[in-house]
């Protein structure tokens, strides 16, 4: 590991300014469950670390306008038990649940997590090319072992995935992320955070070097109140997303008054599938046009020479859970494992 | 750089911590405890668990400075005295222990769950130690001692 210097900040705009004076070798620290593995293995090298876990950002409380503002460094197990997001959000604590190990997640931030790194594994191994790691080396996975990695919204660049279950939870809900940069504040829209790689795959998010996540704000949305997370990995417990699915449904009378929909392991990015909730707005609530829809979205599905069972196991998924949520059956908000 | 925490209820302070030290390797290298276990270092495996401020992490993620200010409870610091936690003793009972390399962390990890739900489900333990793995038992023999321990209740238990 590289030597570096450790600094506990007290407050945003002394981390924000410390970052400033380092910019090319500065990182935030959060909970270190994915900052500190990379820098075991060579792969992030900050020669300046600011632990930004003691910030005044460890509270969930109701929003201004409604809705619930999340801190930057409240831990996940703790927001997964908290009462609100589980009566009104069950998909956010479902996701929350569904990601890593209860130690991880006792340690793990919520600002951390928006911002952790592929599991890639060209990406985690110093001795491969990776464009995300070194911009321009190459992209082994294209003809490599990419079982586990994109079928939407990749490049010839990279074909990652991002590795958060909670992100797609936020990103089904419409959350926005607040973040404190060297011009202010600014408020970042979910989806939008996260990027696609396009010929710039180390870049992993909008945000600007020196960007400090404070919050995250949930929109007040009652169709959150029936939502739910579930998500396809290779065995039951403490492993990523091949699929995941958030969704929440606001059904009745058979037809579907409105919906979210967002899938993990897919992409990039947690994916917002648009164009399934757009097919699936007054339409009815049926198997079939859950599966219309589904197909709808994953139209765009550009699968690699060994990923393509992700899109016939994307579209069940999605009916699986939309029908759940239709019939009200299935797994409880604790749970996410299909 | 000078870490002062509390470990087992005891105030600790370790100098010359380089910043890239694990909250693990000042607990065994510099504090002589070395219950916590080295082996993945990438928080896969849980033979690291520790109470970190009243919840089980990872110690090998943990980064030595953010351990600072810190109450330490380690596997070291569940026995009270000569008499072992009602976990520790049921891991005894069940044979739940074999090379050993896991069973500090899988004791922590029990301690933390029936803390926190004294009579758990069976899927419930399972999910709860999906973080701590075993390579020799097979995993029976740990789930009977967290059965056992569980149905002993809580006499005694810290």
């Amino acid at each position: 590991m590289r030597p570096f210097t450790f600094v506990r900040a007290i407050d945003a705009d002394q981390a924000v300014a410390g970052y400033a004076r380092e910019p090319e070798w500065a990182m935030y620290l959060g909970g270190g469950t994915n900052l500190v593995d990379l820098m075991r293995l060579g792969v992030a090298e900050p020669g300046l670390l600011i632990d930004v876990t003691r910030l005044p950002y460890d509270r969930v409380e109701e929003a201004p306008g409604g809705g619930l503002r999340i801190g930057a460094a409240v831990r996940n197990s703790d927001l997964a038990a908290d009462p609100a997001v589980r009566r009104d959000y069950p998909v956010l604590a479902a996701a929350l649940l569904a990601g890593a190990s209860g130690q991880l997640r006792n340690q793990a931030t919520v600002g951390g997590n928006l911002l952790q790194r592929t599991r890639c594994g060209y990406f985690q191994d110093v001795t491969k090319p990776c464009n995300k790691r070194r911009s321009g080396s190459g992209c082994p996975a294209v003809e490599g072992d990419h079982r586990n990695l994109a079928i939407l919204g990749h490049s010839e660049h990279c074909v990652a995935t991002h590795p958060s279950d909670m992100a797609v939870a936020l990103t089904a809900l419409g959350a926005t992320v607040h973040v404190r940069g060297r011009a202010g504040e600014r408020i970042v829209p979910m989806p939008g955070l996260h990027r696609l790689p396009g010929d710039e795959p180390d870049r992993d998010t909008v945000l600007d070097p020196g960007d400090l996540i404070t919050a995250v704000e949930l929109p007040p949305l009652e169709l959150a109140a029936r939502s739910r997370y579930r998500k396809v990995r290779e065995r039951a417990s403490f492993a990523f997303a091949l699929v995941s699915v958030a969704a929440a449904l606001d059904a009745e009378d058979g037809a579907v008054r409105d919906c979210r929909i967002a899938l993990g392991g897919v992409a990039h990015v947690p994916w917002r599938a648009e164009a399934a909730e757009e097919e699936l707005r007054g339409g009815p609530a049926t198997d079939d046009a859950f599966r219309a829809a589904a197909d709808a979205e994953l139209a765009a599905a550009r699968p690699l020479r060994d990923n393509g069972y992700k899109v016939p196991l994307a579209r069940e998924l999605i009916v699986r859970t939309l029908a759940e949520l239709r019939d009200g059956t299935g797994a409880d908000a604790s749970g996410g494992t299909p | 750089m000078r870490v002062e925490l509390t470990v087992n209820g005891e105030p600790q302070v370790a100098d010359d911590v380089w910043e890239g030290e694990s909250l693990l390797y000042v607990l065994r290298e510099r504090l002589g405890l070395p219950g916590a276990k080295n082996a993945c270092e990438q928080g896969e495996c849980g033979s690291c668990t520790v109470y970190l401020d009243g919840t089980v992490v990872c110690a090998c993620l943990v980064a030595a400075g953010q351990a600072e200010g810190a109450e330490v409870v380690t596997v070291e610091g569940l026995a009270d005295g000569d008499a072992l936690d009602p976990v520790q003793r049921a891991f005894l009972d069940a044979g739940a222990v074999q090379c050993g390399f896991c069973t500090p962390g899988l004791v922590v990890a029990v301690h933390d769950l029936l803390a926190r739900t004294p009579d758990p489900a069976e899927a419930d333990v399972r999910e709860a130690l999906a973080g701590n793995l075993c390579r020799c038992t097979g995993y029976e023999h740990i789930l009977a001692a967290v059965r056992l321990a569980a149905e002993r209740g809580g006499e005694g238990r810290s």
